[in-house]
């Protein structure tokens, strides 16, 4: 009876983990469609877009490779972008660890592997709240986002041929509009207006203003996260 | 269908660089006590890095459009963010973004 309750309880944790993906859902069909049509124009079959999306799972590098490989770029040289498309990863990765330190190793590899931009940001959302991550629930939202990155970017590379323009629909700003949402609700949830806003300013800045001479989206990101949490650590040591 | 061997090692070695930052973090920061200072700081972390990812969305320019001038992107921003603020509903959020920008694209000429 009592194995009953558990079983039903985890079952739910793992169906609202899929509930509270669904708004993450529309951003990506439109952004991994894109990559489904791109990826195919760079000359990938079918079975190539299956495995860049089932392993790399990466809007951005995907990108990167798709777009490296129509201009002939060595191995290494694609290697190279993909890191450093990905660096800002240390740091979304290291500010989840104080939160889940009550799970295994494989379990944390796994929560890893399925580390996104927008899966992130609906568990940081959850931060603010005392209660432990719940791995049912991270499994449930991991996954959902993950079967949708396939299914799309398949999607994109099977249909990409008859659509003209995917953009005629704003279906990628998308991807912004939950960026939009994500870092409103986060200042929403955590409420430390004062000092959050300075952090955001101080990103936002850094990141207009590497963007003026650096090329890589991968570099600037980092750079403003780093010195923007830095200034919010100094302030709230001030007061 | 065949798998471009080039292609293969690409994806492959991909996805150790693309694994490694977004889990060894995890693995080993979750094993240690992590200094206090250190955990201050890593909090502002989802504030800054969002905030960053947000304006690299709607202001950075690509091939489609400048910092200010042809961006839509920007124009379609202000009505979403009202609506992330007052909803605090991500999906309300994504379909105003979308609906504003098909909008957009519908009456200004680009």
């Amino acid at each position: 009876m009592s194995r009953e309750i558990v079983h039903t309880f985890e079952t739910n944790l793992a169906w609202q983990g899929v509930k509270d993906c669904l708004p993450t859902v529309f951003g990506y069909l439109g952004i991994g469609f894109a990559a489904g049509v791109v990826q195919t124009a760079a000359g990938m079959n079918i079975v190539e877009v299956a495995l860049i999306s089932m392993l790399l799972y990466a809007g951005s590098a995907q990108f990167v490779v798709a777009s490296m490989m129509v201009a002939g770029a060595p191995v290494f040289s694609i290697v190279m972008a993909i890191f450093i498309v990905n660096l800002r990863y240390f740091l979304l990765s290291a500010s989840l660890a104080p939160h889940f330190k009550h799970f295994s190793i494989g379990k944390n590899a796994l929560n890893g592997f399925l580390l996104t931009d927008e899966t992130y940001g609906i568990i940081a959302n959850r931060l603010t709240k005392k209660t432990p991550f719940q791995f049912n629930w991270l499994i449930g939202l991991n996954l959902t986002a993950y079967v949708n990155w396939i299914f799309a970017n398949l999607a994109g590379a099977y249909f990409g041929n008859w659509i003209e323009n995917p953009k005629t629909f704003g279906l990628d700003f998308a991807l912004s509009a939950m960026f939009i949402g994500l870092i409103v609700l986060q200042l929403l949830s955590r409420k430390r207006w004062s000092t959050d806003l300075i952090v955001a300013t101080v990103a936002i800045c850094i990141t207009l203003i590497t963007s003026l001479f650096l090329a890589s989206g991968g570099i600037n990101i980092v750079l403003a996260t780093l010195i923007a949490a830095t200034v919010g650590m100094v302030i709230e040591k001030w007061k | 269908m065949e798998i471009n061997t080039t292609l293969l090692l690409v994806i492959l070695l991909g996805a150790l660089v693309t694994f490694i930052p977004r889990s060894l973090p995890l693995l080993v920061l979750s094993k240690m006590n992590i200094p206090e200072p250190i955990v201050k700081w890593l909090e502002h972390i989802p504030v800054a890095v969002m905030a960053a990812l947000f304006i690299q969305e709607i202001a950075v320019p690509n091939d489609e459009f400048g910092y200010v001038v042809g961006n839509l992107r920007l124009l379609a921003a202000l009505p979403t963010l009202l609506v992330a603020f007052i909803t605090k509903s991500l999906l309300f959020t994504v379909l105003i973004g979308v609906v504003t920008m098909t909008l957009l694209r519908y009456f200004i000429p680009h």
